[in-house]
Formats: structure tokens, sequence, C-alpha cells
């Protein structure tokens, strides 16, 4: 009975058929895969990327030189020096280093922030030929935070409800 | 004794406690902004609230209130005070929400921040919110030196800065003005405060309304690594806290040490690293051609080799500088002796201190612990508010506590507390040792007397006719008997007694500083910079230091040395007390410790020093003066030297005393080198005039 049965579905091709049906149906389905880097995924507001240093909206720098993200760093990758700036006296960096190499993208320093001023942005496509170019300096970090400065702000309000 | 029973643990306390020193006392932890432990009682923060059992139904405020003001109960119970109940609890968490109310919460740019115990006792006694809505009040900030930087906002007066400035620093600059909301910390006409002891305004303040000016933003208590160690700038030796980050020094912070400093320390010794970071001489030099040319370690020993090779052993000599520790000094000394040379002196002021005379005819004898039980006080040439500022607020501290006659012969100098002034010189000085004037009376009927006599009359020609002079006066009135020799002298280098305690002086035939600048082919500086240079006459100098200063400016080889925070080394300060400082970073390029610059040059020159490391160093010194070995101690010294001393001949000059420090901010290298000393300085020489700003 059992060999009359296999008979038949090997006769008329039945696990032909239904693959054939199987792969028309993932032909005519959306694709999983994207077309990157002309396509990218979605990334969620709470997206940890590459740091940014952020200015208040007058271009004033935000980071008082707190240290607090220094000290929170389990990698150790900040280093901060720190005096009164020349023309006010008031608290600022004078060095403000991120070592991207030693970071573990662990988000502890934006949570540290008192004045939401280093943030992990969005972005993730920052990857270099040399262990050099990912060392950034505040200058580096400034020019992140000015140009990714309207898609951190969007995500910090958008997620601000949950906080 | 005072039985009592806190959180229901008995027991037993002195009559003049308070009830926070009884809770204390108990292992209670009672939190507090206004109370300090060496200032009066002002009981103006609230935050100190305990409950007392049988008192008035409301909490009472532990810091005034002394343990015999409470009473048992009716049956004979104990007193009885708790520091846990809900009723504290809830009072402590009401307090610190007042005190909050118009405290700015700007942590994140306080330097005090990590270090605060506002912060702390809020995260420990406070509640995790305000019900405060309102504007917080604004204050503006003041004017009060170079050195305290404020921030008035953060003040929430407890007025330890005032009470510190006019009990400890003999200051009345500092005050409270207005009340209520209107209250401000104030010198009132925002003028540069004029204590040398300023400083310590910065360490009292509970918050960070008083914070280190040159220290200002550059550095997080927690990212400090802290280094325990001796002062050097003056010959008291207090004990401080090096704190470094990397190989730099970031702050200088006090210690405890009840014995010497308590707990306060001067600006010079507070402010003076950044000093530490300029002027320094990192590689050695060797004139050529009439100029300093940077060289080899190599180069420069056989440079020295040339020299020494040159002459013989009696035209080579050594002087020692302020800052030398006694472990380079006796290395130096070795070698000199090995390269048959006696001509050593550890005096370049020169002072006529002499170990030949004992150990105490130049220690101050009475120890800075002992003045608090002196009865009397005869300053003779000497200005303690300038030449050991330390010194003189424990001197301030015994006045005020009231029937202490102190009298000065010298210059009628400011010194913080009010003074018989006798004369200017030698002739009162006379009346006084033949027993003619009348202060002696006063000596005479004090139990504990103490005559001090300071550099300014030792370091004049008839030096040695003062020390013996004042030796006299204190024998005569009875100033040194079995339990209490009040004969001191006071010292202003740091290296003094430990230089004369190793017999750093000329050996027979030896010649002294001012005669080896004049005469020696071969002239060793270790460290010295207070002399007289242009009558230097010498075919080679070599200094060796850590700062380009005088000596170096004429040197003909420069050996790079290390500073005080750079090496492990000891000191002895005035009292002959063995002090030990540590070292907390390393010495900048190639410079060495001293004594390793010292052993390696006598390799070059064929007399090689039998130890190759500190510790066997300090082995052989050990056993040559075995005091060394006995830390923080002071060997006790024969009082009859006094008596020996006051039958030494005296033939007096005519000239008035005068004060051996000029510039009590720029008194050696490291200082000269400090740009924040300099302002100081310029300050002090315009007699606190600068503008606020």
């Amino acid at each position: 009975m059992a060999s009359l049965a296999q008979s038949i579905s090997s006769l008329f091709l039945k696990e032909f058929v239904s693959t054939f049906f199987l792969s028309m149906r993932y032909f005519f389905k959306q694709k999983a895969t994207i077309n990157y880097p002309f396509e990218k995924g979605p990334v969620s507001p709470r997206f940890r990327g590459e740091h940014a240093l952020r200015r208040y909206p007058n271009g004033e720098e935000r980071c008082i030189a707190c240290k607090l993200c220094e000290a929170i760093c389990p990698a150790q990758a900040i280093t901060i020096e720190a005096g009164p700036r020349r023309n006010d006296g008031t608290r600022r960096t004078v060095r403000y280093d991120i070592d991207m190499v030693k970071c573990i993208y662990c988000g502890f320093c934006q949570e540290a922030c008192p004045v939401d001023a280093i943030v992990e942005g969005p972005n993730f496509e920052f990857s270099t030929e040399t262990r050099e170019e990912l060392y950034f300096d505040k200058q580096r970090l400034l020019d992140n935070g000015d140009r990714w400065e309207r898609e951190i702000a969007r995500n910090i309000s958008i997620d601000a409800p949950y906080r | 004794m005072v039985k009592l029973k806190v959180d229901g643990k008995e027991i037993e306390v002195p009559d003049h406690f308070t009830l926070l020193q009884a809770c204390e006392e108990a292992g209670a932890e009672v939190p507090r902004f206004c109370f300090h432990e060496r200032l009066s009682v002002a009981g103006n923060c609230r935050m100190c609230l305990i409950e007392v059992k049988g008192g008035p139904p409301k909490p009472a405020a532990s810091c005034a209130m002394g343990v015999r003001d409470i009473r048992g109960g009716p049956n004979g119970e104990l007193p009885e005070v708790f520091t846990n109940t809900p009723m504290v609890k809830k009072a402590r968490e009401g307090v610190m929400e007042f005190l909050l109310i118009n405290h700015p919460l700007d942590c994140p740019i306080c330097d005090q921040g990590g270090e605060c115990d506002l912060q702390d006792q809020a995260m420990a006694f406070g509640m995790d919110a305000s019900r405060y809505a309102e504007n917080k009040r604004a204050v503006e900030d003041k004017y009060i030196g170079p050195l305290v930087k404020t921030v008035m906002n953060r003040c929430i007066h407890c007025t330890r800065c005032v009470r510190f400035t006019t009990e400890v620093g003999g200051i009345s600059e500092l005050g409270l003005i207005g009340r209520g909301e209107d209250a401000e910390i104030t010198t009132y006409l925002e003028h540069a405060m004029t204590s040398e002891l300023q400083g310590n305004v910065i360490d009292l303040c509970p918050v960070g309304a008083l914070t280190s000016r040159p220290f200002a933003f550059t550095a997080r208590p927690w990212e400090l690594g802290k280094t325990e160690s001796i002062d050097v700038m003056d010959a008291v030796g207090s004990a401080i806290r090096v704190d470094t980050r990397g190989r730099e020094v970031m702050r200088i912070m006090p210690r405890v040490n009840e014995e010497v400093n308590e707990e306060w320390i001067s600006d010079k010794t507070r402010f003076i690293w950044d000093g530490l970071k300029t002027q320094r001489l990192d590689r050695p030099y060797v004139r050529r051609d009439g100029r300093l040319q940077p060289t080899t370690w190599a180069d420069a020993f056989q440079t020295i080799k040339t020299a020494v090779s040159a002459t013989t052993g009696a035209r080579i000599g050594a002087i020692a500088g302020d800052l030398a520790s006694v472990e380079e000094m006796y290395a130096l000394k070795q070698l000199l002796n090995a390269l048959g040379s006696q001509n050593l002196d550890c005096r370049q002021d020169g002072s006529k201190l002499d170990p030949a005379f004992g150990r105490s005819s130049y220690i101050f004898n009475p120890t800075i612990q002992g003045i608090e039980n002196a009865d009397a006080l005869l300053l003779i040439g000497a200005n303690p508010r300038l030449e050991a500022a330390v010194l003189n607020a424990r001197i301030r501290k015994r006045w005020r506590r009231g029937n202490f006659p102190i009298a000065v012969i010298g210059e009628a100098a400011e010194l913080r507390y009010p003074y018989e002034y006798l004369g200017a010189g030698p002739e009162t000085l006379a009346e006084l040792a033949n027993g003619s004037h009348g202060f002696v009376e006063k000596l005479r009927n004090a139990k504990k007397p103490m005559i001090v006599v300071g550099p300014g009359a030792l370091t004049r020609d008839d030096g040695a006719s003062i020390l013996a002079s004042a030796a006299s006066i204190a024998s005569a009135v009875g100033a040194v008997s079995e339990d209490w020799n009040g004969f001191g002298v006071l010292h202003t280098a740091a290296s003094r007694v430990g230089g004369l305690d190793l017999g750093f002086v000329p050996g027979a035939n030896g010649a002294n500083a001012a005669t080896m600048l004049r005469s020696m082919d071969v002239l060793f500086l270790l460290g010295a910079d207070e002399m007289e240079f242009s009558t230097k006459h010498a075919k080679c100098t070599v200094y060796i230091g850590s700062h380009g200063d005088a000596g170096a400016h004429g040197a003909d080889v420069i050996l790079p040395g290390a500073a005080y925070t750079e090496k492990s080394g000891t000191w002895v300060n005035l009292e002959g007390r063995v002090q030990m400082g540590n070292r907390a970073g390393f010495a900048p390029g190639d410079a060495r410790e001293e004594w390793a610059i010292i052993r390696a040059l006598s390799d070059v020159l064929g007399k090689k020093l039998p130890f190759d490391s500190l510790s066997a160093l300090r082995r052989q010194l050990y056993e040559a003066h075995p005091h060394f070995n006995s830390l923080d101690e002071i060997a006790p010294a024969p009082s009859n030297e006094i008596a020996e001393l006051a039958k030494k001949p005296v033939s007096l000059g005519k000239s008035g005393f005068a004060s051996s420090v000029k510039d009590f901010y720029l008194t050696n290298p490291i200082a000269r080198a400090s740009a924040v000393m300099a302002e100081c300085s310029a300050l002090a020489r315009n007699n606190f005039k600068a503008a606020a700003e």
C-alpha cells in the first residue's frame, strides 16, 4: 500500500509541484534583503551608534566638563581635560577624546550626561581603514553633533515619554 | 565624666563633650555642616538635630548642647538621646530640604563635586525631591584674592570660613552680613584676604562656595592618585597629601597631624604645585664658551672629573640648600669626605647654629604641641607668621586661651596676636640677659616660659652671641628644667635640622658657606639658591637641583635632580621630628633623584660610594645616625646643653634684628617658579590694594 502511494506521488511529480509553488510564493513576496548602501533598514530611536557632542540652538557647546561620562565609561575610552574657558571663565573641556576602538557602545555616557551633550547618534557607518581615524577628538565629535543634530533631536524627543 | 545612653547604648564621656561628640563616641553618625572640631560652635546649620528623651518635644541641635545639659529620668535613669528615630529622620529631611531651597544644584560644574559634604549628606539623609518650585536666590560672587574662588550661590551660611579666619587666622576679614534671604558672606570691601593660612577655608567649606582658584576645573577628586608626604616649604614639616593625575601633581592637601600642623597648611604649601612644572631642569648642562649647553650625563660627569682632578680636596666644597633631604646630604657628605674635603655647609643663610653646641641648641625644644602648655613667650628676631605660618597659628591658639604674655625683640611686625614690643635688637636682649628688663619678671613667674630665637637673629655676624644670650635668659628664668625645655630655635629651611643632625657643617679646618663661595675651586651646590652669588669665585660650580634658579644660573655643570614630590626622602622638622616624604610622581626628562646622581658621580670620580640602592643608603645612614630610623619621633636632646651654651662669651652688635623672610611667597626655587606665588607676592607687595575683578 505504501509503495502504491509513493508511486502515485512520483508519477504526478507532487513534490516538484509543491516546491514550485513554494518558490513562486517567495518569488512574488517582498524581499528580505535590501539594496545596501542605497537602502537601509529601520533604526530604533534608541539605537546607540557613533558618538556626537551636541550644541545648544544658539551654537554654545553643551558639554560642561563634569567628567561623569569619563567616570562611568566601563571601557575607559573617554579622556577629558578641563579648565576655565578664556573669555568667560566657565567650565569647559580643553580636550575631549573618545577612543572608538575601546568603546563598547554601552550608552552609559549618554545616560550619565546631565546636559545631553554626549549622545550616541543613529550613525553606524563610520568604519575606517586605520585605527588612528577611530581616535575621535573634540572637533570630530562636535562636527558629528552638527551633522546629526536633526536626527538626534528627533530621537530624543521620541524617546522622551519613556524616561 | 558623664554617663548617658545613645540609641540605647550606654557610654561615659568627659564633662565638656557636646552631644554630637558623645554620639560619635558611641559610634552613631551625626551629619553636620557648621560644626568643626577646631572651631567654635555656631549651631546654625541645624543638620545635627537629634532627639533628647525627656527634653523639649522638639529635636535638639547636638553640636550646641553639652552632655551636662540633659537630665536623666525621675528614678535615676540615665539621660538618653536618639539618632535613629523617625523624629530625627524627619528633622534631617526637613533641614536638608531647607538647605537646598537656594542651593543651585550645579554639581556637574562645581569643583567640590565628588568630595562635597552637602552632596554626600543629601544622598544619605535627604529626600529625593523638593517641594519648592520658586526661583532660587542669586548672590553676587565676591573677590577675596587670587587663591580662593567664590561661587556665592552655593553658600549655605555655615560660617566655618568666618570662624576660621577670625579664630585661627587672626584676621577679621570675612563676615556674614544681612539676615534671612539677604545673608551673604563677604569681605565687605572686596579686597583679597591677607592671611597666610587662607587656603584652609577651601577645605573647611562644606559646599563648593569657596574653592581653589588655581585648581579650578582641572580635575575631579576621583581621578587623583593620593600620596601621603611631608611639606618642605618651611621647617614645620606639615603633613600633606599630594594628589596626582598620571605623573602630574594636581594639588596639595593637608593631612591631620595633631603634633605638627593639626589640619592646617600654609598657602605656600598648598599652592606651590604649579611651580613643580615650570623652570624645571630636565637634562644635564655644561657651560662651554660661556653658555650652558645641554649634554649627556657621561659628559657632565667627565667635566666634573677633570675639574676635581685638577685641584686638591681642601679646595673642594659643598653647600646644601633649603629643600635637601637627609639622604642626599649624607651621600654628598660621604663623597666630599672621600675626596678629602671638610668643606661642608648646610647653612647657606650664614646661620651661626652649630651641632657642636649640642642638639638642643638648634631644635625647637618646646615642640609645636608643647606651645599649648607654655604660659609666656619671648620671640627674639623671629617673625613666626612668615617663617612658620602654621606654628604661628598654634601660638595664636594658645594666646586665645588667655593668660599668655608674649614679647618680641626685633621687628614690630603684625603677628596676628597682640604682643609687648620690647625693642629692636641686641641692646634690649642684653637688658633681658642681665635681668634689668621688666619682662624678665613675667618669664620668671611663668611655669613654662618659652624663648624662641629666629633666623633674623642667628644669621647675623653676632648670631652665636645672640644664641648664647637667649640661652642665658632661658636658663635664668627657669625655662629649662627636667620636664620642660622652653628654649626653641625657629628654622625656615626644611633641610636645616637634618643637615645639622648629620654634621653637614665645616669639619676641622673646613670653610663655611660664605668662605667656600669666595675661595673654592670646585663647589657643589645641592639645591642652594638663597646666597649672594656675586661673590662666587669657583672654577667649576656643580649645581644639583630641580629648578633653574640663581644657583643653576651661575653654574658650570648642572645635574638635574628631583623635586620633593618626586623622591622618597627624610626631612627633620624644626622640632627635630624625623619624617619621611614619599614619591608622588617621577622627575621630568633625564632628572634623577639626587642621591643616585651623587652615587653615579662618585663612581666616575673613582671614590665609589658603598651603596647601590636607597635602602642600602638608609641602612648605612641609620648605622651612623640611629635617630633617623625612628620616624615621627623626636630624639630626646639633653637640656644641660642650654646651660652650657649660656656660658659662652657674648659680644653683641648694634643693629636691630630683621626677619630673614623678606617675601613669604618667594622663599625657595619652587616658589619662585610658581605663577600663583608670584601673583600673591605682587599683591602682598602692594599691600593687598588690588581692586576687585
